[in-house]
């Protein structure tokens, strides 16, 4: 019996279930239960629905627009992030750090506030054609921004390209600078050797982190609806529009269907071309050497990166900071002159519940709330995610099934998934009105991935000698897993929870399905204030994004302080 | 390294103290029974007022609100078979047909139906009680048409005059409330024959379409705090007074203004219903004349910037100065809507947008 068991043990297999057996549960249970009773109701003859009455050209147009504008916002992230990658692996400069905190707050903002950030920035009456109207004497705003498909691509661009960043940089900076060393001696020049060997190492962290980027791209929402106006819309626009205000759940329910085959095929489209090379640490693998930029060239490049992020990443989230402490308006009782001037009424206002609101939320209530939303959604996502770094360790034939279906809930739309909750999760204890744990579960849906592509690839890259070492001084597993993996993952299990914070803590879709009014997080609290008229509520808004930002911030700070050693990789 | 576990450790025990603390802070006054109700996120109400109608019933009232009317509606016929709740306020009458259609409610013939005016009560069977009722108006930034000396319009034809060529957004109906209300407006004014002919003159005379009424008003509205190029949007009626309110400093008068000529606005009801099958008839049969008693129509406006329908129900000072009710409001037959909506959508996405 005994025998048995340890002979089932051995076969990769057998041992890749047995990891996968709780990340599976959990996506079958939560993700794949409601979606597939959604659509089961929705093709019932009571809501009436005929598959051959459907229009496709509704269908196809907005698919192509969808594979377009993703394809494109891709390109473009990899176009600054790549270099961005380059510039995090390779060089120290002042204020490094803190560049490279600010760079992961885009991706945490709600769309309603990115929208207004670039409003304040480049909108009609934004400072940028303000200034230029100042300068040239100009009568009306020379730069038209919001509403066309350039702002789309720049708001896509502004999202993602920290993941570019974060990914590849982390990848980068591990390689062994000695192959370019060789590559070198041997009389290749600095373009050949990388080309030929710093990309092809690359490759698999660069295509890793694309196929997120253009996944997340592909199912964006609210930056097509609000910076590209009524003539832009992506199958997850359309999906919003049929089913919330055509009442056309059916039509919903086919488009979101396109949706995650589309998402399944382009998952396993990547694994097909990224492969299985990783690239193993080697114990004697000399790292790069992070240095100050010397030689000319270096430093121009150095301080262009600097700027261009500056100006993409930066200066939308502070333009919005700024907006939230500056009084812009006219006393409006007397007309004409506008009074500018700085103020902290928006930030003192936040803390008072003018009209007696039972809903009213103060910001620490929010805050605390945002926090332990992430804090759960972290502890499902790691402990879930490490499960599944192990499966794809085991060299199986599962794993190329149940990988993709992994990363579908990546695809899928936010309402789609809302409303399968609704209809599946309506008994106790998810019926709960006054806990909203669905919220936490929805967010480790979306987290999940980013945290298995981070994952796996550094667990892969532990080499199997280190292991055998520990095993043969006598370490019993646990132990080994305890001293040689647990503290080799580290930096990527650190990368890890800091995505799922800022996954978590900006997730706004599923949050106006599923959380509750007593639990209302930062983003929810926000659109509660933008969402209605008044000064005082579009400044309470940016206040509120403001503290949003340095809340986040906070809580990236904190982690990075835990785990002073894991600054190169992060 | 050893901070890395040293960090898991701590972020599992925080975890659990934190979900545990919350469990147990929240279960604290549990009152014997409870009521739950199901709205949109516009929802609002005076915490005096609930709760004292929590301690005079000894009831507990949980509110679940779920995105905006569209998805909270969504929300209440999904669930039909197992209802969330007992109460679902917020469908309004460009939706009140699909709520009825999907039997959703039980028939409640509430005793304070008595005060309220007939015009609103759109259920003959009383499936859906109204509620409250706001307008969709178009607002004018009134400063810019005074600088620039031109008269405010007063009717929906004169916005296709070019003296106001690019002054007006509005809303994508396909996307927003509002913006499907004033396409309605305009249905109601010209006829099914007559209002594409009308949005192509406004397309030509430099209409501007926003998706969402949050970037019309904030980004694109020359009244609000975002100071956009145009000064006419489709808001709401009350927005007015929300702009005193809500103002950074304490205003005189209200910077913007409704056009209220006739069907220049559309009237959106909102009504409230028992959801079929509660075991809690009687709450909820209490809850409802609650609603529709004055002291809660009277804490509407301030909470939510929609109108009383209980015509004993007096409107806070802010309102009477700065509102103005239309007297002929546009309105459709909800069946018409209901039959009609994705129609008229497509065809003014095709007139308009392409």
């Amino acid at each position: 019996m005994k025998s048995t068991l340890r002979s089932w043990l051995k076969k990769p297999t057998f041992r890749a279930l047995l990891f996968w057996l709780l990340p599976a549960a959990f996506l079958g249970y939560f993700f794949y239960q409601p979606l597939l009773a959604l659509f089961n109701l929705l093709i019932s003859p009571e809501w009436g629905f005929d598959l051959a009455q459907l229009d496709w050209e509704e269908v196809w147009d907005p698919l192509w627009f969808t594979v377009l504008q993703a394809a494109l916002s891709t390109l473009l992230t990899l176009l600054i992030g790549l270099p961005g990658a380059w510039l995090f692996s390779h060089f120290t400069f002042p204020g490094k750090k803190i560049l490279k905190l600010l760079t992961t707050l885009p991706f945490i903002l709600p769309t309603v506030v990115v929208a207004a950030g670039f409003n304040a920035l480049l909108g009609p009456r934004g400072w940028i054609n303000l200034g230029l109207m100042a300068l040239f004497n100009l009568e009306s705003p020379p730069i038209q921004f919001l509403n066309t498909f350039a702002a789309i691509l720049t708001a896509h661009v502004f999202y993602n390209t920290t993941i570019i960043i974060r990914v590849v940089s982390s990848a980068w900076s591990r390689q062994n600078i000695r192959l370019q060393h060789a590559a070198n001696v041997l009389g290749a020049s600095p373009w050949r050797t990388f080309w030929e060997v710093t990309m092809p190492l690359l490759r698999p962290a660069i295509l890793g982190a694309a196929l997120l980027v253009f996944l997340f791209n592909f199912t964006s929402f609210g930056a097509v609806l609000m910076l590209g106006g009524a003539k832009f819309a992506t199958l997850e626009v359309e999906i919003y529009i049929q089913a919330l205000h055509m009442l056309n759940l059916p039509l919903a329910g086919v488009l979101s269907l396109l949706q995650l085959i589309c998402t399944l095929v382009i998952t396993i489209g990547h694994n097909r071309i990224s492969g299985q090379s990783v690239h193993k640490i080697n114990t004697h693998s000399k790292e790069i050497t992070l240095q100050r930029p010397r030689r000319g060239w270096e430093r121009m490049a150095v301080i262009t990166l600097v700027i261009t992020l500056f100006i993409l990443l930066v200066s939308p989230l502070a333009s919005l900071a700024v907006r939230s402490f500056i009084k812009l308006e006219a006393d409006r009782g007397e007309r004409g002159e506008v009074r500018t001037g700085l103020t902290l009424q928006y930030y003192r206002e936040l803390w008072v519940n003018r009209r007696g609101s039972l809903f009213y939320v103060p910001p620490i209530t929010a805050a605390q709330n945002s926090f332990l939303f992430a804090l759960i959604t972290i502890l499902i996502t790691v402990s879930l995610g490490v499960l599944v770094a192990y499966a794809l360790r085991q060299r199986t034939p599962i794993n190329r099934i149940l990988d993709p279906l992994l990363m579908l809930p990546l695809g899928a739309s936010a309402i789609t998934l809302g409303l399968g909750f609704i209809l599946v999760f309506n008994h106790p204890p998810f019926s709960d009105v006054e806990f909203p744990i669905l919220l936490p579960i929805a967010h480790s849906l979306v987290a999940l991935p980013f945290v298995v592509r981070t994952l796996s690839p550094a667990l892969q890259s532990i080499p199997i000698s280190l292991r055998n070492a520990a095993r043969v001084l006598g370490a019993p597993p646990l132990r080994v897993w305890w001293e040689v993996d647990l503290p080799l993952l580290a930096p990527s299990v650190l990368v890890s929870i800091i995505f799922t914070l800022t996954i978590s803590l900006g997730e706004f879709g599923a949050s106006t399905f599923l959380s509750r009014p007593e639990y209302p997080t930062l983003p929810v609290a926000i659109y509660r204030y933008i969402s209605q008229p008044g000064a005082l509520n579009y400044g309470q808004a940016l206040a509120m994004s403001t503290l949003l930002m340095l809340v986040c911030a906070g809580g990236i700070l904190v982690v990075e302080r835990v785990q002073p050693q894991a600054k190169d990789f992060f | 390294m050893k901070r890395t576990r040293i960090l898991l450790v701590l972020l599992m025990l925080a975890g659990l103290v934190a979900a545990c603390s919350t469990k147990t802070s929240q279960g604290g006054t549990t009152k014997t029974r409870k009521l739950t109700v199901m709205t949109h996120d516009s929802f609002a109400i005076s915490e005096e007022l609930i709760s004292q109608f929590e301690t005079e019933n000894d009831i507990t009232i949980s509110f679940i609100r779920s995105g905006d009317t569209g998805s909270a509606l969504n929300q209440a016929v999904l669930s039909r078979d197992n209802p969330l709740a007992d109460v679902f306020y917020g469908v309004d009458n460009t939706f009140l047909t699909r709520a009825l259609e999907k039997e959703i409610f039980e028939p409640y013939n509430s005793p304070l139906l008595g005060s309220i005016p007939e015009e609103f009560k759109i259920d003959p069977d009383y499936y859906a009680l109204p509620v409250d009722y706001g307008d969709v108006c178009i607002n004018v930034d009134k400063a810019y048409f005074e600088t620039n000396d031109l008269p405010i319009p007063t009717s929906l034809e004169e916005l296709t005059q070019p003296e106001y060529a690019g002054l007006l957004v509005t809303e994508n109906p396909a996307t927003s409330s509002p913006g499907l209300a004033f396409l309605m407006a305009t249905i109601a004014h010209f006829g099914e024959d007559g209002y594409l002919v009308y949005w192509e003159d406004l397309a030509a005379n430099g209409l501007v379409v926003a998706s969402d009424w949050e970037t019309a008003y904030y980004t694109n509205f020359s009244g609000s705090s975002g100071q956009g190029p145009q000064p006419m949007v489709v808001s709401y009626g009350s927005s007015p007074a929300a702009e005193v309110i809500f103002a950074e400093t304490e205003l005189g008068e209200a910077p913007t203004s409704s056009i209220i000529g006739t069907d220049t606005c559309f009237r959106q009801i909102e009504f409230v219903g028992i959801l079929k099958g509660t075991p809690n008839r009687d709450l909820a049969e209490a809850f409802i004349d609650f609603m529709l008693s004055v002291p809660f129509q009277e804490d509407l406006p301030m909470q939510m910037f929609v109108f009383p329908v209980n015509a004993e129900a007096e409107l806070p000072a802010a309102f009477v100065e700065n509102v103005q009710i239309p007297d002929q409001p546009a309105s459709l037959a909800p069946a018409l809507i209901e039959q009609n909506r994705e129609k008229w959508i497509k065809a003014w996405t095709e007139t308009v947008l392409e």
